[in-house]
């Protein structure tokens, strides 16, 4: 039947509540099992081969030596990985960061892997590849690698999106623009313009549980995959594509994962265990060490933005303009299209024009991280919005809502907005304690706003209810902050039964159709949604098995609190059915009562967020500190709000990382000088402060209960944030992510002289 | 490699194991004693993922040798509930949604362990300090404050 | 690869002055298990010091402390003595990593590791610490200050082996002081570190300075020129200034991941101020 996503305005009884996390006791207790906690029976032990090298061509490997060690099952290198691509880029992309072809990209790209049966025997046998590379040279500044005498990664690159079409290869993949009404025209109109040019550094996830599978081919063209992921439908297609596999004889199961945040939506060594297993006949157990999750898997891109900005003396902006370059890594992609986008998404603004670059450059590969790309486009127009309000002599907040995007909003990158909440995220900062409350000494307080799109997809759940009433629900999308909890609660709500009698499970790939993956914050939004409709469906059932029990005509049967009622006076006597009361009966009534829903969900609510923090800047040793934080964002309905809150902390917190500390720092001689947690410096517990939330619900209309995406916009404000902040605590524009102690003292240095 | 016998007390257990040289007290736990409990998401002691306690200090387990457990006495995630009967550590890091991923859960519970053992009612910034080697990426580390906070009090019988 | 656990000295020294080329003495393992982790390394022979009788003891003696090799540095901060006596020492060595570390590191081990930014390597310079050396030969004594030659060289021969620290009884209205800058709160490597103990005459004025620097040259500097900006100052403005272009004058530190070469020697000068304010508040409490 058809499913009507419409929101509707109810009074909720379990959505909304706080209960306990079904997967809880299992996490506290050591239970849970992730990538790296399945075994399977003559299970081999896999490690990978990676370049030294930031570019080199591979002239040659000799794995003679290394397939005589005692113990060594399997070596693959990428003459065992065909390339099946058929003239798909993106796949092709893929296959070759897998395992390099004909030349490494970058320091850590893997070009041969050795399954064995044990650790030492890999370790020995690693050591005896040979490896022919003639070095070549390599770029890995954005900007460098835009220069005309810059290296060409690859000579198949022609900048498309240009007129005319360049007849020479480069670094710049692609030119993409948005944009509206006549910018020269608007800043002519400006009173006041401010130009800027921002850079901000490569960031990892930094999830904590490394890339780890376990892969398993069988003779038959049959196999199994056990693997942390955000999407293990994904990763099944594209194993299957890249390794000739049928679809369907590959199942993929998703353990717990350890965190993703973008990271696990990107097969990068699940196809070489694939590979080694078929190769040696046996399981093959492949576990990323944290140097190889640094230098190998996907990190966001490193950028360098010029954004210029106009507005009238009374605080209305004129004009906006970004140019945006994002690397990509080695392969072209579309990250800058992403941050031209989001740039100036919270504005309304008549004139507007944003133009992204894609650049290739011999860094990883890059994966999505938590809304990708938008940080950083904020960063640089919320940095520069700060600096006109100020140059008007306005509050930022004050100017931020005078322009402020609102319903009927035509956006920046094209679509005209439906409710959203940019607007009182504002309003609720200019009216939060935090606002006005006394700074301390060398303290500032910085404030910004983010966006992000939120997506729905192809989503698939089934929902089956047991003979006791109590009911299981299988969804597709991997559990990364608590979905599980949330669907449970849905299907309470629904079907009106207590958040106790629900299980959610995550089904593999050959117990469910297609799912999408967890990504674009489409977790909750979009399997809520099938899930809704699932349970409608049941309810239909449930009716029908009513009309039976009670031998009525199905017309007069109505559901009502978790009943089936009889309608009419005719029927009014009988006691309402509970769902426990007809499934109990469900054998003699015609069999298993389950809710299935197939869909697209559409209409994913965009997200806004306003952030405010305070700062505390060292002046002798350039040391910032974040004292207070607070994060206001627009959830649409908060399905179970400690989950939401624990979004916004986890996101916010990410973002000071990258704001502060987090980057990737290259050699000379290109290869990564930081790749583990000690020169990685994410935020630890004595680093920040209490994080607080306060959650906006704006439904969004595309939904039955008003559910928009929540796990995304709370890393975009941050950066740009804690740059405002630092400006107000030494009266410093700081232009370069992160603001690290030496960055610091150097620009108060230099403003000294 | 010639394997070394080693004999040792594991949650409360005696426990006897061979292992390599070189090998990890993390990877004996995970590999050979099926403890898969204590997680890898370093091997450099920098996460604290892997944090056991070894004679009543928590360490990280990837930055002990197997063969060291000799005589000594080790506890780890699996041994802290009783049973059925939560820790209140654990009880409280459900309540307050003090995990979301749950990868760093086990390191983070060992750790407020041995915090609330040497220190029953530690400040906010003790507490932050204490577990600054336990790398959370997705909370902000704000629930799991509270979360060790609450479970002291309960535990020095100031709440129910 | 073999693992020892001798029960004496003088079996350790055999075990190391017998080795093949690759020996490792293990104590808290908190930096030799993590370059185990590399690929490129490798070991024959790792001797655990830690069943050797007295090695995981502090005592006090009417010379002052004597620190055994494997002696965890949580467990410094446990002995109230050693804290009263060498405060700046055992917050040095409490900043060595995290909890975990600090449950198995040893101030022995992160001297003989040999990184130019050891925490507590500076502390015990500045406190005119020595190390016992037990070897083949029989035992002796050196300053701190002489056990490392470079980054990650020490002067040890072969098979020998550090028993302990010794540090002095401290004079009165002595006390020392240890700061290091991070980029973080906890968790990092110290970019720069300053180390001063000073002690005050009769009349409040400074009489005696050490002043130690790490993480600014390839191993620990003693300062002289930094630690006259002390002595017969009553720690003023002048004082402070004169030790703080000092420090920063005697640094010689490199470009890396950590730091610059100018943020180094700006910031060297600065908590080389910060800690002789803390020392000289400290030692007119003693």
């Amino acid at each position: 039947m058809s499913f009507d996503a419409t929101f509707q305005n109810k009074r909720f009884n379990s959505v909304g509540t706080r209960p306990l996390r079904p997967d809880g006791i299992d996490k506290v207790t050591g239970r849970a099992r992730y990538g790296a906690d399945f075994n399977m029976p003559g299970q081999l032990v896999a490690r990978v081969l990676r370049s030294p090298h930031a570019h080199a061509r591979i002239k040659g490997i000799d794995t003679s030596k290394a397939e005589a060690v005692k113990g060594v099952k399997a070596i693959v290198t990428a003459a065992d990985m065909p390339d099946l691509t058929d003239g798909d880029e993106a796949l092709f992309a893929i296959l070759d960061n897998c395992m390099a072809r004909e030349k490494a990209m970058y320091d850590g790209h893997a070009v041969a892997a050795v399954a064995a049966i044990d650790e030492s025997s890999a370790k020995a046998a690693l050591k005896l590849i040979k490896v022919d590379y003639e070095v070549l040279p390599h770029v890995v500044d954005v900007d460098a690698a835009m220069m005309a005498d810059a290296p060409v990664l690859n000579d198949t690159i022609f900048t498309q999106g240009v007129e005319p079409a360049p007849s020479k290869p480069s670094n710049v993949a692609n030119r993409s623009e948005f944009g509206h009404g006549d910018v020269d025209a608007g800043f002519a109109k400006a009173d006041i313009i401010v130009e800027r040019s921002y850079k901000t550094e490569q960031a990892h996830q930094g999830y904590i549980e490394p890339h780890a599978c376990v892969a398993s081919c069988n003779a038959d063209g049959t196999a199994d995959l056990w693997v942390c992921t955000q999407g293990h439908f994904v990763y099944r297609q594209n194993c299957a594509d890249l390794l000739g596999l049928e679809a369907s004889k590959l199942r993929v199961t998703s353990s717990e994962i350890g965190g993703g945040f973008g990271g696990k939506t990107h097969v990068w060594a699940e196809p070489v265990a694939l590979a080694l297993s078929r190769k040696a006949g046996r399981p093959v157990k492949l576990i990323m060490s944290r140097e190889e999750v640094f230098r190998a898997s996907g990190p966001t891109s490193a950028t360098s933005i010029d954004v210029k900005i106009g507005a009238t003396k009374d605080g209305k902006i004129t004009a906006a303009e970004a140019t945006l370059r994002y690397t990509s890594g080695p392969y072209p992609d579309m990250w800058a299209e992403l941050g031209a986008m989001t740039a100036f998404a919270p504005y309304d603004l008549e004139n507007v024009k944003t133009v992204g670059f894609e650049v290739v450059v011999n860094r990883p590969k890059v994966a999505a991280y938590r809304a990708p790309s938008a940080p950083m486009a904020a960063f640089a127009a919320e940095s520069a919005v700060d600096e006109l309000a100020k140059e008007i002599g306005m509050d930022p907040v004050d100017f931020r809502i005078a322009n402020v995007a609102k319903e009927g909003t035509r956006s920046s990158y094209g679509p005209v907005y439906g409710p959203i909440g940019i607007g009182p995220t504002l309003d609720a900062a200019k009216a939060h304690p935090h606002m006005s409350a006394p700074l301390g000494p060398n303290q500032g307080r910085g404030m910004a706003c983010g966006f992000w799109f939120n997506f729905g997809g192809q989503t698939c759940t089934d929902l089956n209810i047991s003979a006791d009433g109590t009911v299981t629900i299988a969804v597709g999308t991997v559990d990364v902050g608590g979905s599980r909890a949330s669907l449970s609660l849905i299907v309470a709500e629904e079907l009106g039964i207590e958040y106790s009698d629900v299980k959610a499970v995550i089904a593999d790939t050959s117990t469910l159709g297609y799912n999408d993956m967890t990504d674009g914050s489409r977790g909750t939004f979009s399997t809520s949604m099938a899930t809704i409709s699932a349970a409608r469906n049941a309810i239909e059932v449930m009716r029908q098995r009513a009309a039976i029990m009670w031998d009525i005509p199905l017309e007069h049967i109505y559901w009502e609190d978790g009943h089936a009622k009889a309608a009419g006076s005719k029927h009014g006597n009988r006691a309402p059915l509970s769902v426990k009361d007809i499934a109990a009966e469900a054998g003699n009534t015609g069999g298993p009562i389950a809710g299935h829903s197939e869909l697209v969900a559409d209409g994913a609510g965009v997200s806004f967020a306003t952030h405010i923090c305070d700062i505390e800047v060292d002046s002798e040793t350039g040391s910032s500190r974040v004292v207070r934080y607070t994060v206001i964002q627009d959830a649409g309905k908060a399905v179970h709000p400690a989950y939401v809150e624990g979004q916004y902390q986890g996101g916010a917190a990410q973002g000071i990382g990258w704001a502060l500390n987090e980057e990737y720092i290259y050699g000379d001689d290109g290869r990564l000088q930081n790749p583990g947690f000690l020169d990685y410096r994410i935020p630890v517990c004595s680093d920040l402060p209490m994080i607080d939330t306060q959650i906006l619900e704006i439904p969004n209309p595309n939904h039955p209960y008003g559910v928009r995406g929540v796990g995304e916009t709370s890393i975009v404000p941050p950066l740009a944030a804690i740059a405002n902040a630092v400006s107000n605590a030494v009266g410093l524009r700081m232009s370069h992510i992160p603001l690290s102690p030496p960055r610091i003292l150097a620009a108060l240095n230099a403003a000294k002289t | 490699m010639p394997a070394i016998a080693v004999s040792t007390t594991i949650n409360d257990d005696t426990v006897e194991f061979l292992c390599q040289p070189d090998e990890t007290l993390l990877d004996v736990l995970r590999n050979r004693l099926g403890l898969m409990g204590a997680k890898e998401g370093c091997g450099t002691g920098d996460c604290g993922a892997c944090s056991a306690i070894v004679d009543g200090r928590v360490v990280c387990s990837c930055l002990v040798l197997g063969a060291e457990a000799e005589g000594r006495t080790i506890e780890t995630i699996e041994g802290m509930a009783n049973g059925n009967e939560l820790h209140p550590l654990q009880r409280k890091f459900i309540e307050h949604a003090a995990l979301q991923c749950g990868i760093c859960t086990p390191g983070f519970l060992m750790a407020a362990k041995a915090l609330l053992e040497v220190n029953p009612d530690p400040t906010e910034t003790e507490i932050r300090f204490w577990l600054a080697g336990n790398l959370c990426r997705c909370t902000g580390y704000d629930k799991i404050v509270r979360a060790v906070q609450d479970a002291a009090a309960e535990m020095r019988g100031e709440t129910a | 690869m073999r693992y020892e656990r001798p029960q004496t000295i003088e079996d350790a020294t055999a075990l190391m002055a017998g080795a093949e080329a690759n020996a490792f003495v293990l104590a808290g393992g908190t930096d030799l298990l993590v370059r185990m982790q590399s690929d490129a390394f490798e070991a024959d022979l790792i001797v655990d010091i830690k069943a050797i009788s007295g090695f995981d003891a502090i005592t006090q003696t009417e010379d002052g402390f004597v620190i055994g090799a494997a002696v965890p540095s949580a467990a410094l901060s446990e002995d109230a003595a050693l804290v009263a006596a060498w405060p700046g020492v055992v917050e040095a060595a409490n900043l060595i990593g995290s909890t975990q570390i600090q449950g198995r590191c040893t101030i022995v081990g992160n001297l003989c590791n040999a990184s130019p930014a050891a925490d507590s390597v500076p502390a015990l310079v500045a406190a005119d610490a020595r190390a016992q050396i037990a070897g083949p030969a029989g035992t002796r004594e050196v300053a701190i200050a002489d056990v490392p030659t470079g980054p990650g060289k020490v002067s040890l021969s072969k098979g020998e082996i550090i028993e302990a620290v010794l540090l002095p009884k401290p004079e009165p209205r002595t006390a020392d002081a240890y700061l290091r800058f991070i980029p973080r709160t906890e968790m990092d490597i110290a970019v720069v570190g300053a180390a001063v103990n000073l002690s005050l005459g009769d009349d409040g004025t400074i009489s005696a300075a050490r002043v130690a620097l790490g993480a600014v040259a390839p191993k620990v500097l003693l300062v002289e020129e930094a630690a006259e900006a002390l002595i017969g100052s009553n720690l003023d403005e002048a004082a402070l200034e004169a030790l703080a272009v000092a420090c920063s004058n005697a640094s010689n530190p490199i470009d890396d991941k950590r730091g610059t070469v100018e943020y180094r020697k700006e910031v060297a000068g600065v908590l080389a101020r910060r800690a002789a304010q803390t020392a000289y508040a400290r030692a007119g409490e003693n």
